[in-house]
């Protein structure tokens, strides 16, 4: 006992989520040798990939003391719109038979802008309009899932499932350069930006002010409104850009893509540290938490559990996570 | 049997750094009404927290009807027969009156295991209260359609249908009209003529003198004494709330006030109307004090200024040029500084660092080429604020809520310092930190003074008005009632211009 002992549980503390994904890989490497290989690494980081960009704009909107509900349906849109206007000419059914071969960019920045757009609406209405975040992105998840049908419904995709995309499309999310997948780089590059957002930033630092005391924001200068809109709008786009790389990597889109990502999103922010009253989180803590589900989900498979009993693992981790995470700023105050 | 039917003997409660009751004795007869007086911070409201279970004393013992208790909640106290009226009324706004009436303690009816609760015998419970105290409101009304006074009154009711023996009233009549305050004193008379003792707190001495049977005065934590309201007169009891020593706790006045630096005409305040024209000027170089009461309207009047309430009319001149100040970022902008009154709610990041709390106000100031943060310009600043204010953090990494409130204080002092105010607004700069953290501000405000810029402090401590200032600008219910030079000043004047406007 004494000192080394509370310096042993401090320590475990602050880094519980890394001891837990360590944990994790050790116990599931003991019963199953051969999850240590690339081919796991590989895999683990690819389904890792999007999901960790829509956490990461959870995460804005999270520390900033709000919450993104809409994240989810907007990954659907993006994934929808992008692929509605990148298949191969020669492909049967066509969402634009007429439509010409366009440059790469262009339907992909017009799926992020969406995203944006809506991210700017959410964060509009829980500024200026002063409506409860929970609401308002409630609000926003149904009316871009309505968007998002009618879109689909057009003449003469009748809600048909999108397929036949152009190959420079797909390649985005199946390509790679010296056997790491591309999409791994953009997410990786993606958590690179928003950690120097979180760190290094004015807006990043106002970030953590509103979520902490929105009230002593205001007092100390910061225009609250602006930095709010500014946050609900990169969350919005990371989202956009999470539905497009959806889209390349699955090689095609439906309107329900992205249903209930915000939640896993949300998910893995709380157990990557992240408070849900605002003010609290880091970028490599998402990531953590990201990867944490992404282990379990094929760690578990791949050990052969029942995928029914993973999802209790799953919540009672969810749930342990926050009850560690708690103690942390207990044993504090 | 006791004469008293309350006696709190030689109660003292400590907090950290503050010693806020130092052994008080309070005696109250039944069917009286017992006047407690003082200062702000005298220790009233702690007294008063400690008889109704909120707080419980480090030392003392409290005796209803002779019998010693413990009282360990509100529940507790109520069930004893202690009730107590708040300044500031919370009901549950949106619920009915008869609700709140018997909010913890509805009516149940049941059958066999069934248990609910009975909105019939529960109205009927509300009619009887009401008819006895010939009270004419609606129980079925929703209690946040009242006005202040009603629900006043129905929270006197509330007290009664408890049997209570003692009902504590804290500056009821500070938010009623002159005809709402005569409708409560002969509610009071009907409650003491039942055998009720009223506790009643109030700056007031009219209505003191008029009401009370005993007062009570209290200063700095301690008891002066409790004399028959009939051996009272307003002098008497200023006298006894203030007289004090001030002695050397102030530092010496270095700071010489030069031209006017800042003038204020005819500011009004919007949402809430609460400051009502308001004009006057502070000089380079100066600290101006402002007085008053709680409820006198200070802070609305320095956060008008602050652009952080809305102004409905007025001006505001820097060294005679015109500003529009809509928001806290165009003080800043102008060169002002707001330190707020509540620390907790407006001022402090609790969860971030000390280094955070101190560049927050004060960014842009760290941008690099590449329009990201230096991280060495924000730690040096931070060092260098932690060492000349002597702010007591084991790192500039701590969390803020780790810290005492006197450095907590210090770090949102550095804050603003940082932003190279040359106006400087500090709304209770000490309340609620220990006298060697306040001896310390105390250097750093005459400090910037003497640097020449401008200083406007709120203070609730007359004292420090009076020690600290150039001048003393009192308010009274969001009027300006008088300017004082300090010096030569008293704190009866203080007073009597702080209730000047007290109907």
């Amino acid at each position: 006992m004494g000192a080394a002992w509370k310096r042993i549980a401090a320590f475990s503390l602050e880094y519980a989520i890394y001891i837990v994904l360590l944990i994790l890989v050790v116990g599931i490497a003991i019963r199953e040798p051969a999850f240590l290989s690339a081919g796991s690494l590989r895999n683990i980081l690819l389904s890792s990939s999007t999901r960790v960009i829509i956490a990461l704009g959870s995460a804005l909107v999270l520390i900033s003391g709000g919450v993104d509900l809409s994240a989810g349906r907007v990954v659907g849109l993006a994934a929808v719109l992008s692929a509605s206007m990148l298949q191969i000419p020669e492909y049967a059914r066509r969402f634009y038979p007429e439509l010409p071969n366009l440059p790469l960019f262009v339907p992909l920045l017009i799926a992020v802008a969406a995203g944006l757009l809506i991210g700017l609406f959410n964060g509009l209405a829980v500024s200026k309009l002063r409506i409860a975040p929970f609401i308002a992105t409630l609000g926003s998840m149904v009316i871009v899932y309505g968007l998002n049908l009618i879109y689909f419904d057009q003449e003469p995709n009748n809600s048909q499932p999108i397929g036949g995309l152009r190959p420079d499309f797909t390649a985005l999310g199946s390509g790679s350069v010296a056997s790491i997948p591309y999409i791994v780089i953009f997410a990786a590059v993606v958590v690179g930006l928003i950690w120097i957002l979180f760190n290094k930033t004015i807006l990043g630092k106002n970030m953590y002010a509103i979520g902490g005391n929105k009230d002593a924001a205001k007092v100390s200068g910061i225009n609250v409104d602006a930095t709010l809109i500014k946050i609900y709008a990169i969350a919005g786009a990371l989202a956009g850009l999470a539905g497009v790389l959806e889209a390349a990597r699955s090689g095609g889109a439906k309107s329900n893509y992205g249903e209930m990502y915000e939640l896993d999103a949300i998910a893995a922010c709380v157990v990557g540290g992240v408070s849900t009253t605002g003010g609290i989180g880091t970028a490599q803590g998402v990531l953590a938490g990201v990867l944490i589900f992404a282990v379990i989900n094929y760690g578990l498979t791949f050990i052969g559990m029942n995928p029914n009993l993973q999802y209790i693992v799953k919540g009672l981790i969810i749930v342990a996570a926050v009850a560690i995470d708690v103690r942390k700023y207990w044993s504090r105050s | 049997m006791s004469a008293y039917v309350l006696e709190m003997k030689s109660i003292s409660k400590e907090f950290p750094g503050v010693k806020a009751l130092d052994g008080v004795d309070l005696k109250v007869r039944a069917g009286t009404v017992h006047a407690l007086m003082g200062e702000n911070g005298a220790g009233k409201s702690t007294l008063m927290k400690c008889l109704f279970g909120i707080y419980r004393p480090d030392a003392g013992e409290i005796f209803l009807d002779g019998k010693a208790v413990e009282l360990a909640s509100p529940k507790q106290a109520l069930d004893l027969g202690v009730a107590m009226i708040h300044q500031v009324l919370h009901p549950v706004r949106d619920r009915s009156v008869m609700e709140n009436v018997w909010l913890g303690r509805f009516p149940i009816k049941s059958f066999g295991p069934l248990r609910w609760v009975s909105d019939r015998a529960m109205l009927a419970q509300t009619e009887l209260l009401f008819r006895e105290l010939d009270l004419k409101i609606d129980p079925r009304a929703r209690i946040g359609s009242l006005s202040v006074s009603k629900v006043q009154s129905i929270e006197i009711a509330k007290a009664v249908s408890y049997q209570s023996k003692i009902i504590v009233m804290d500056e009821p009549t500070s938010s009623l009209n002159s005809a709402e305050a005569e409708r409560l004193f002969q509610v009071i008379a009907d409650l003491t003529r039942r055998g009720v003792a009223i506790i009643y707190i109030s700056h007031k001495m009219e209505e003191i003198l008029r009401i009370a049977d005993d007062v009570t005065i209290m200063r700095d934590g301690r008891l002066i004494g409790t004399w028959p309201a009939a051996d009272l007169t307003i002098d008497r009891m200023i006298a006894r709330m203030v007289g004090r020593d001030l002695g050397q706790r102030f530092p010496t006045k270095e700071n010489v006030p030069g031209e006017v630096f800042m003038r204020v005409e005819n500011l009004s305040s919007r949402l809430p109307a609460s400051v009502k024209s308001i004009s006057f000027d502070v000089k380079k170089g100066e600290i101006l004090g402002i007085g008053g009461l709680v409820g006198s309207q200070r802070t609305e009047l320095i956060e008008t200024i602050f652009g952080l309430r809305p102004k409905a009319s007025g001006r505001i001149l820097i060294e005679g040029r015109e500003l529009a100040i809509r928001s806290p970022a165009d003080a800043i902008a102008h060169q002002m500084a707001l330190l707020t009154e509540e620390r907790r709610a407006t001022g402090i990041f609790p969860m971030l660092s000390v280094l955070e709390n101190i560049v927050i106000a004060n960014q842009r100031r760290y941008l690099g080429k590449t329009h990201l943060l230096r991280d060495a310009g924000r730690t040096a600043d931070a060092r260098r604020y932690v060492t000349e204010l002597r702010i007591k953090t084991p790192s500039i990494e701590t969390p803020i809520k780790n810290l005492s409130g006197g450095n907590q204080q210090k770090v949102l002092l550095a804050r603003w310092l940082l932003t190279q105010p040359v106006l400087l607004l500090l709304d209770e700069p000490t309340r609620g930190i220990d006298v060697g953290a306040k001896a310390e501000i105390y250097g750093i405000i005459s400090q910037l003074a003497k640097q020449g810029k401008s200083i406007i402090f709120i203070s609730s401590e007359m004292s420090e008005l009076i020690g600290l200032s150039d001048r003393i600008l009192v308010m009274c219910e969001g009027r300006l009632s008088g300017v004082l030079p300090a010096e030569g000043a008293t704190e009866e004047q203080i007073l009597r211009l702080a209730t000047r406007f007290v109907s």
